[in-house]
C-alpha cells in the first residue's frame, strides 16, 4: 500500500495515497470538485479548467496536480466558485445549448453544473455561432452546437486496434471534434451507446432512440451532480 | 370621415393578438380584423433536428395545451417509425397518452371556462373591469375559484404521472411512451384525499355544466343571438361516429349538417384542404379545397367537435349531449357562446374518460413501444382543447427532419373568430359615438369563446393593459384610451 500524505482542502485536514490527482483525493475525503472533461481512468489533460483550485496563490487544475505532502489547496472560495461560474457560462454562450429539447437535459452534466452553481443567466453576450449538425452516420447523430470540445469521446471511443473513433478537424474558431466518416459506417451499437453516454453534454446522440429515458429517472433528475461523492 | 378602432392586446385569451375596426363617417362598420401579430417560425427551425425531438421541441409552442402539440407529433413520428397511423400502439402506450391527452383536455378547459371565461357571465360583458377577473371570483364566489383551481391541478396531476412533468413532458416517444403508470399513482388518482380524486372531478364537472346552464336559461336571448352566424364544422370522430379527442378520421359537416368531408384519413388532409395567406396576419387562413375559400371555411374547437360527432362514449356527457342537441333539433349548433356550453360538456366527457382509463390494467403494462418499416413522411392529427391540430413531418435519409407543416386550432379557427369580430362589432358599435370599455370586452367576448391561443405563449393575468386607439383616414390619433 502507498504511504499516506496529509494536506488541507479549505482548511480541512485530509489524508490520501501520494501521487494522487487533487481532485480524485478530494473525492475520497468527500470533498467535490467539479469536473467536465476528466473522466475516470483516462489520462487527465486540464482542458476544461472548471476544477481548478488555488495552491500556494496560483491558479492550477486539480485533475493534473498531484496532491503532496502538506499541500494547502483553497476550493470553496467565492473567487474559485465564481471563476467555475464563469467557465459554465462561457462554454453556454459560445455553443447553442438549449435544453428544453435536449435529449441530454436532465443527465448533461454541463447543465447539471449549471443547476449546481445556480447560473440563471450568463454574464457573457451569446455568441449563437453557426455550427452543423453531421446525422450522415448510420447509428450516431453528432450536433456540432452543443460540442464543448472536452475531447472524452476522442478519448474513450476507440476501435479494438486502439483508434479513435473521432478526431479533431480544422483549428481555431473553425474547430470541431467530428466522426471518422469511415470507422463511423462500421460502429456498432454498444460503442454508439457509450460514445453518447461518455459525451458530457448532448452532443453525441444514438439515432432513433430520443428520450427513452422518463423524467425522473434520468441522471441527476434527483440529487445535484457530485452528490454521489460523500464520506 | 372614416374611423380605426384597434383594441390591443386582446386581454383573457393566450397571447398577442389585436383588433381593428374600421368605421365609416356614418358610424357603420366596415370591415374587422383580429390580427396575430407574433412570429414563431417553429415549422422552419425544427427543419435538420433529428425526427424524434420533434414532440418536445414542438410543444414549446405553447404553455397551455403543449401535449397536444407533443403528442400530435408523436402521432406523426408513429407513422414514420412504422408505428402504423393512430391505432397501432400497444394498449399501454395508446392508452398512456389517451389518458395524458384526457389529463390536458381537462386542465386546459377548466383554465378556460373559470379563468378566462366565467368573469364574464359573473360579472357581466360590461361589468366593471376591475373585478371582471379571476381575483374578482375568489373575492365573490371563492368556491367557484377554488373549484376552477383544483379541476385544474388534478389535470395538471395526470399529465406529470404520464408525461414526467407538468409543462412541457417527454411522455409520448415516436412508436409509443417512455413510463407506464405506477399502481400508487393510479390509486392517488382514483382514492385521493378530496377533492383530488377522478369521482369528485367527475362531480364538479357536472357543477360546472350545472352553472353554465342556468346562466344560459336565465339569458337565453344574449347568448343564443351573440355573433350567431352559421358555418362549416370540422373534427376528428371516431370511425363509428363518436367523439374521440385523440384519433379518428376527419369529418366535416356544413350549417345544415350535410356531411362535406365524409370520414377521410388524414395522413391524406392535404388533398382535402389549402391554406391562405393574407397580407395582414402571421396566421394563415385555411380552407376546404373543394368549396373554395369563400365557403370552404370551418370552425374547430368544442362546438365543432358536438356538431360532428354523433355521440359521446361515455354515459353522463351523453346525457349532457342529448339535451344540448335538442336546442338545435339536431341540426348543428351555429351559436358562438354556445361554445362554451359545448366546452364543459367535453369536460365532463374527460373526467368521465379519466376515470375509466385508471381502472384499465393495461396503464401498468411494461410494452411500452412498438415499431416496424420506417416511412419517410408522417402526419398527426389531434383534438387540442381549442380544436383539431394537424402537424406534418418528412425526413431525409439521415432522420432529419426536411419538412414540417403545422396547422394548429386556432388557425383553423382565423376565419370564424374574425367574422364573430366583425359581428359583435357591428351590433354593439355601430352608429356610436363613444366607444366604452364594456363594447370592447364585447369584441373581446366573441374571441375568447373560441379560446384561442394566439401566439401559443402564456402571460401572468392582469398584466395586460387593453389599448383602444382611434385612427383617422390619414393614420393620425384620434384618441387613446387605456385601460388595465
Amino acid at each position: 500500500m502507498s504511504d499516506l500524505i496529509k494536506f488541507k482542502i479549505d482548511g480541512k485536514d485530509c489524508m490520501a495515497e501520494a501521487g494522487k490527482y487533487i481532485v480524485d483525493a478530494a473525492a475520497d475525503n468527500g470533498i467535490y470538485i467539479p469536473t467536465l472533461c476528466n473522466m475516470k481512468g483516462v489520462q487527465p489533460k486540464g482542458a476544461c479548467r472548471i476544477c481548478s483550485v488555488r495552491i500556494n496563490g496560483r491558479l492550477m487544475t486539480s485533475c493534473t496536480t498531484p496532491v503532496t505532502d502538506g499541500m494547502e489547496i483553497e476550493s470553496d472560495s467565492a473567487e474559485i466558485q465564481d471563476l467555475r461560474k464563469s467557465i459554465i457560462e462561457l462554454l453556454f454562450v459560445s455553443g447553442n445549448h438549449f435544453c428544453p429539447a435536449c435529449e441530454k437535459s436532465g443527465s448533461c452534466e454541463l447543465q447539471a453544473l449549471a443547476y449546481r452553481y445556480q447560473m440563471m443567466v450568463p454574464r457573457f453576450p451569446y455568441e449563437f455561432p453557426l455550427k452543423r449538425v453531421d446525422a450522415s452516420s448510420p447509428r450516431i447523430i453528432k450536433d456540432q452546437n452543443r460540442c464543448i470540445f472536452c475531447k472524452r469521446c476522442i478519448k474513450t471511443i476507440k476501435d479494438e486496434k486502439g483508434r479513435s473513433y473521432f478526431v479533431f478537424r480544422n483549428r481555431g474558431h473553425k474547430l470541431e471534434v467530428v466522426l471518422d466518416e469511415t470507422m463511423g459506417k462500421t460502429m456498432d451499437e454498444a460503442t454508439a451507446k457509450l460514445a453518447m453516454e461518455n459525451c458530457p453534454v448532448g452532443s453525441i446522440l444514438v439515432k432513433e432512440r430520443g428520450f427513452e429515458i422518463p423524467i425522473g429517472k434520468r441522471k441527476f433528475d434527483k440529487e445535484p451532480i457530485g452528490s454521489d461523492i460523500k464520506l | 370621415m372614416s374611423k380605426k378602432i384597434t383594441i390591443e392586446p386582446v386581454t383573457r385569451v393566450e397571447g398577442h393578438g389585436k383588433v381593428t375596426i374600421h368605421m365609416d363617417a356614418q358610424g357603420n362598420i366596415q370591415q374587422s380584423r383580429l390580427h396575430i401579430v407574433e412570429f414563431r417560425g417553429f415549422e422552419r427551425f425544427v427543419q435538420g433536428r433529428p425526427y424524434w425531438e420533434a414532440p418536445v421541441l414542438v410543444q414549446r409552442l405553447c404553455g397551455i395545451c403543449p401535449v397536444s402539440h407533443h403528442l400530435a407529433a408523436a402521432k406523426a413520428l408513429d407513422v414514420i417509425v412504422g408505428a402504423g397511423t393512430g391505432d397501432g400502439l400497444t394498449p399501454t402506450g395508446e392508452k398512456m397518452r389517451r389518458l395524458m391527452h384526457y389529463g390536458q383536455f381537462f386542465q386546459s378547459h377548466a383554465l378556460h371556462f373559470f379563468h378566462l371565461s366565467a368573469p364574464d357571465f359573473l360579472f357581466g360583458v360590461d361589468g366593471d373591469p376591475a373585478k371582471r377577473n379571476i381575483i374578482g371570483i375568489a373575492l365573490t364566489n371563492p368556491d367557484l375559484a377554488v373549484q376552477g383551481v383544483m379541476m385544474r391541478k388534478f389535470g395538471q396531476e395526470i399529465i406529470r404521472a404520464t408525461a414526467g412533468k407538468k409543462i412541457h413532458g417527454t411522455g409520448a416517444i415516436p412508436g409509443g411512451i417512455n413510463k407506464n403508470l405506477s399502481i400508487e399513482e393510479r390509486d392517488e388518482f382514483l382514492k385521493g384525499a378530496d377533492p383530488l380524486n377522478a369521482d369528485k372531478m367527475v362531480s364538479w364537472a357536472e357543477e360546472a355544466l350545472d352553472f353554465f346552464k342556468k346562466y344560459y336559461f336565465a339569458n337565453k336571448d344574449f347568448v343564443d343571438n351573440f355573433s350567431y352566424f352559421p358555418s362549416n364544422h370540422l373534427s376528428l370522430v371516431r370511425k363509428d361516429g363518436a367523439l374521440d379527442i385523440y384519433h379518428g378520421v376527419l369529418r366535416a359537416v356544413d350549417a345544415d349538417g350535410k356531411k362535406i368531408l365524409n370520414d377521410i384519413d388524414y395522413q391524406e388532409y392535404d388533398k382535402y384542404i389549402e391554406e391562405e395567406v393574407r397580407s395582414w396576419s402571421y396566421m394563415k387562413f385555411p380552407y376546404l379545397k373543394e368549396y373554395g375559400k369563400d365557403k370552404g371555411w370551418y370552425r374547430v374547437g368544442p362546438l365543432a367537435r358536438l356538431n360532428t360527432a354523433d355521440f359521446i362514449p361515455t354515459p353522463l356527457a351523453q346525457k349532457e349531449f342529448e339535451a344540448y342537441k335538442a336546442l338545435t333539433n339536431g341540426k348543428p349548433n351555429n351559436h358562438c357562446l354556445h361554445m362554451h356550453y359545448a366546452r364543459l360538456i367535453e369536460t365532463l366527457h374527460a373526467a368521465e374518460m379519466i376515470r375509466e382509463l385508471l381502472h384499465d390494467p393495461d396503464l401498468l403494462g411494461d410494452d411500452l413501444v412498438i415499431k416496424g418499416e420506417k416511412q419517410k413522411e408522417g402526419v398527426g392529427l389531434i383534438e387540442a382543447p381549442r380544436g383539431t391540430l394537424f402537424h406534418h413531418y418528412r425526413i431525409n435519409d439521415n432522420d432529419q427532419i426536411e419538412m414540417a407543416n403545422l396547422i394548429v386550432s386556432t388557425t383553423n379557427n382565423n376565419e370564424p373568430m374574425n367574422k364573430a369580430v366583425n359581428n359583435v362589432a357591428k351590433s354593439v358599435m355601430t352608429g356610436k359615438e363613444v366607444i366604452t370599455e364594456g363594447m370592447m370586452n364585447a369584441v373581446e367576448v366573441a374571441i375568447r369563446a373560441y379560446d384561442p391561443c394566439l401566439s401559443c405563449a402564456t402571460h401572468a393575468l392582469g398584466k395586460m393593459p387593453l389599448e383602444l386607439t382611434l385612427v383617422g383616414p390619414n393614420d393620425e390619433i384620434l384618441d387613446r384610451k387605456r385601460s388595465h
